[in-house]
């Protein structure tokens, strides 16, 4: 189909995961921190806005050589793995899954931050005057009134390591089923001058790219709008 | 309820559809980007005659692939451009073999815009239709060190500074040169001799004005108890694969 060869199915899976988990913990993790960080301004949500925003100002290169030295056989976390009995981190997909969960991170934080900020804490409050403990305020109020912040977070994230490649290739290498994604494959056969390949895939890319975008855009709209 | 019982169930369901795939028995094998194409066809060779683990190949500097298999990477056997980078392994307590020497390679002036079969070293530096000399990363890529040798013991490498541009590795130096970046490359024999660039002329560099280039391949601790990593090392010392190494124009040492 399509003209792809098993190889390009296998990293289609593989990116597709990748992008999956990320999301789904990068919103689990995102939601308490952004949380936080919408909830007042003392240098210390200062300090950790900046931390979570580093990725986007860093280069790939210097997270992908620290996670290399700290997840592999010899770093602090890999090397504490192994003395575990359980395997190091680097080039496993595990660990380009971490790599993709702090260099995504931005994109999930600050969406869901500006949605907590524009909700602000009255109604919050005023569930929790009314008897609402603690999880149904958060998924009777909160959720479904920043659910639009939800969503942006979720695609812009999805988008974001569908997209990641320098940390992939530091950290990951490439191999197949592993940490081959979609951007290190269309690297690998660039330098195959396999370039028929290297075509379809980045032309699929920029079709999934501009979908994905168009969505978030619409959204974005849409719930400016249905704002309370 | 409603939202929170669709919320957990979306999260069960993306877990439980996209569960990672089953770990078979499976061969990593390393290899130096001069034998992208020829490993290929030698791994074509292989799996008619082996019907144990499909043997896959990644492909990069060799210097790289050391970095990563220090690093852990999980490869079975490599096969390196150069065998001081096994031979760094096997000193770092990471080889399960002696680095063992399979081929010597050769570099090459290619071009595919100019006639590289009439250029000869003196003339990256001076030639005016030369503008871009891609050459490998000579810091980690054993095909670029040899072609900065060349250069140096030819007098030029300093009048070809300006001119030059490096690759990764020597198969992405290759591509520059093929995808029209850079117009003339000192490239891996091997890749010249793949059907895709074949087409055009190239000048072989004179031997002794470079260090050897002795590849070499050691099974590493890693790929020790896998019996496939030593079924392919046994078939590389086959007639037919040494065949495949010198059509593509390596030297198989006797």
């Amino acid at each position: 189909m399509l003209g792809l060869g098993p190889e390009d199915w296998q990293a289609i899976e593989l990116t597709f995961r990748l992008c999956l988990y990320t999301t789904i913990i990068l919103l689990i993790i995102a939601t308490p921190i952004a949380w936080w960080l919408s909830s007042g301004h003392s240098p210390a949500r200062v300090a950790i806005q900046a931390v979570v925003a580093l990725p986007l100002v860093l280069p790939p290169t210097v997270l992908g050589f620290y996670l290399l030295i700290v997840l592999g056989p010899r770093g602090a976390v890999g090397g504490t793995l192994e003395s575990l009995g359980l395997h190091h981190l680097a080039f496993t997909f595990e660990g380009i899954l971490v790599a993709s969960v702090i260099y995504s991170m931005p994109f999930a934080v600050q969406p869901l931050t500006e949605a907590f900020n524009n909700l602000g804490r009255r109604p919050v409050e005023v569930a929790s005057s009314l008897g609402a403990n603690a999880v149904d305020r958060f998924l009777t109020v909160i959720l479904p009134l920043t659910r639009g912040g939800f969503v942006v977070a979720a695609t812009l994230t999805f988008a974001h390591t569908l997209g990641e490649f320098g940390v992939i290739l530091m950290l990951g290498g490439s191999i197949p089923g592993e940490t081959r994604v979609l951007s290190v494959l269309i690297y690998d056969h660039t330098e195959a001058m396999n370039y028929a390949s290297a075509h379809r895939l980045s032309l699929l890319l920029v079709i999934f790219a501009f979908l994905v975008l168009f969505v978030v855009y619409g959204i974005t709209r849409r719930f400016r709008v249905a704002r309370p | 309820m409603k939202t929170k019982r669709s919320l957990f169930a979306a999260i069960a369901a993306c877990f439980m559809v996209l569960s990672p795939p089953a770990a078979a028995e499976r061969l990593s094998v390393a290899a130096a980007s001069d034998l992208r194409y020829a490993l290929d066809d030698i791994v074509a060779l292989y799996r008619e005659t082996h019907p144990g683990p499909i043997p896959t190949v990644i492909y990069g500097s060799s210097g790289k692939m050391t970095t990563q298999i220090i690093h852990g990477a999980p490869y079975d056997l490599f096969f390196s451009a150069d065998i001081a980078f096994p031979q760094r392994l096997q000193a770092a307590g990471l080889a399960a073999t002696e680095p063992a020497v399979y081929a010597i390679g050769r570099i090459v002036i290619w071009s595919n815009t100019l006639d590289a079969s009439e250029l000869r070293l003196p003339d990256l530096a001076t030639d005016p239709r030369v503008r871009r000399v891609a050459i490998a990363q000579p810091a980690h890529a054993p095909y670029g060190r040899r072609a900065r040798e060349a250069l140096q013991a030819t007098g030029v490498w300093d009048a070809v500074q300006p001119r030059l541009v490096f690759g990764e590795n020597i198969a992405h130096a290759a591509q520059m040169v093929e995808s029209g970046a850079a117009n003339v490359g000192i490239i891996a024999l091997s890749l010249a001799r793949f059907p895709g660039l074949a087409d055009h002329p190239f000048h072989l560099i004179d031997d002794d004005l470079h260090q050897p280039l002795t590849q070499g391949y050691v099974i590493t601790e890693r790929g020790r108890d896998n019996e496939a990593a030593w079924s392919l090392v046994r078939f590389m010392e086959t007639d037919a694969v040494h065949r495949t190494m010198e059509r593509y124009g390596f030297v198989i040492p006797r």
